[in-house]
């Protein structure tokens, strides 16, 4: 009569933390700090993208011992990354009570060419997208929320603008087409037939989509929200920043205001310094995390 | 009739669209002068520790407080029953302190322990309700005004004091619209607390 991992159960999870901003952590002082500042929920991490990127060498799963304090540490919800295609990081994570699941790429790839099959965990995924067609397979893989890759580690948040435009493009190109056409167009876009259909009628994608990868002030978050994310992700932007609190406490009074100036200006004032940004030219193509994984 | 659902974080479009599939009209909420005109109020589900941060950080406490004391019902669901709980494991809340009941947050352990099940709700009739829940809370304990309405586990999952109603579980999240119903039908002060049945479900949780 009871049923676990069910897609209810999982979506559901991520619908609660909707109009809501995730963080990354790497200490349980930092996971208490977004705590305090209302994220709705902590990525435990070893290293923040920002550090991945300039440290480089090979990205794994973080020490379960750290992630198990920063689970002590906190009553949100904490959230934890695999690295793509890796099950077994998956299943010590779901072990280890995790509440989501990130596989992703900004840890270094463990399978070029597949992703986990998530429908076989009970715990939730989120999973990394640039376009529609991507977002549709990381569903159809069993993900239970989506997020809009952008750039991590990068403070720059053009990226993300770049993602979450081409997903909402790929849902208004769906939505207009002839029923005759989807079929040809589930092909092009290497997505289920099932999911193409289904966003066609429902003009939205079956699961929540927050935007990640590049978010660094109140003004970058509120844009996301804008162009229709449901939540966001901030990475390095925030324990990258020269006031960690403020400008955590900052982006999450801008994320639930995102329609309101006056708010967004009011809690834009004299954060301190923000992350130093990368422009994403001077990255290098072989550099960009975005493309791992498709 | 109007319905105000608390949109500073959480599920609250889910609770929008079930208004406005019972034919009521569904409003955001995110400043406390939003609720001078609304004939109700939803507390979405969410994490219950950044809706009370922003809930003080926007002086929503004392306005939510009037609100309810001019008699107009409130609906808390998960985080929203969190809210309006007078008790947090054991300890008295500073927060709204509407209804008399003690919540433990998180009480089913992490996410892998989130469930649907089927439960019996007292509407007052008794109907199966399919319920989900999410990192949901337990209601530890109730008091001797409040009136319990479904049992789960041996613990109460959906309870109501006079114009608070708060339910652990997710209805906003399943098509059963229900309890919205319900929740309006107590807006029309057409829902009556029935007695007996509040005797029969304290006798039936051991």
């Amino acid at each position: 009569m009871e049923k676990f991992g069910t897609l209810e159960v999982k979506t559901g999870l991520a619908e609660m933390l909707k109009g809501g901003v995730i963080m990354d952590v790497t200490t349980p002082e930092q996971a208490k700090i977004a705590e305090n500042a209302g994220a709705v929920s902590v990525m435990a991490l070893e290293r923040v993208p920002a550090d991945i990127r300039a440290q480089g060498g090979v990205a794994r799963m973080t020490d379960p011992a750290i992630i198990e304090k920063i689970i002590e540490s906190v009553s949100i919800p904490v959230m934890a990354k695999v690295r793509i295609g890796h099950y077994v990081e998956a299943q010590i994570l779901e072990a280890l009570g995790i509440d989501f699941i990130d596989e992703s790429e900004v840890l270094t790839p463990a399978d070029e060419t597949y992703h986990i099959n998530k429908w076989k965990f009970t715990v939730p995924f989120v999973c990394g997208a640039i376009n529609l067609g991507e977002a549709l397979r990381r569903i159809g893989e069993g993900a239970a929320m989506i997020r809009t890759k952008g750039e991590a580690g990068t403070g720059n948040v053009v990226e993300a603008v770049r993602h979450m435009r081409a997903i909402h493009d790929g849902i208004a190109r769906l939505a207009a087409l002839p029923e005759e056409e989807l079929m040809t167009e589930a092909k092009n876009l290497g997505a289920p037939y099932e999911l193409v259909t289904m966003v066609a009628r429902d003009k939205k994608l079956p699961v929540v989509n927050f935007s990640a990868g590049g978010i660094a002030t109140p003004a970058d978050a509120a844009l996301m929200m804008q162009l229709g994310a449901d939540g966001v992700f901030v990475g390095s932007g925030i324990f990258k920043s020269e006031d960690p609190a403020k400008r955590a406490h900052a982006i999450v009074q801008a994320v639930t205001h995102y329609n309101d100036p006056d708010i967004i200006a009011q809690v834009s004032k004299g954060l301190g310094h923000a992350m130093p940004g990368l422009e994403i030219s001077e990255i290098g193509e072989v550099n960009l995390l975005q493309f791992r994984g498709n | 009739m109007i319905i105000g659902v608390l949109a500073l974080q959480g599920a609250f479009r889910e609770h929008i669209h079930m208004i406005k599939k019972c034919d009521a009209g569904a409003v955001e909420i995110r400043l406390p002068a939003q609720l001078d005109n609304i004939d109700g109020l939803i507390i979405p589900g969410g994490e219950s520790t950044t809706i009370s941060k922003l809930m003080m950080e926007y002086d929503f406490l004392d306005r939510l407080k009037s609100f309810a004391v001019s008699g107009r019902p409130i609906f808390g669901t998960c985080a929203g029953a969190i809210l309006l709980a007078d008790k947090v494991g054991g300890k008295k809340q500073d927060l709204l302190n509407l209804i008399d009941i003690d919540v433990k947050r998180n009480a089913y352990g992490p996410q892998v322990y989130s469930r649907e099940a089927e439960i019996t709700v007292e509407f007052p009739e008794p109907e199966i309700f399919r319920a989900v829940f999410i990192r949901a809370p337990i209601i530890d304990s109730i008091g001797s005004h409040v009136i319990p309405l479904a049992l789960y586990n041996n613990t109460y999952v959906m309870v109501r004091q006079d114009n608070i109603l708060v339910s652990t579980f997710h209805p906003e999240l399943t098509e059963d619209s229900r309890i919205h119903q319900y929740f309006l039908r107590m807006i029309n002060h057409k829902q009556q607390i029935t007695w007996k049945q509040n005797e029969f479900l304290r006798v039936q949780k051991i």
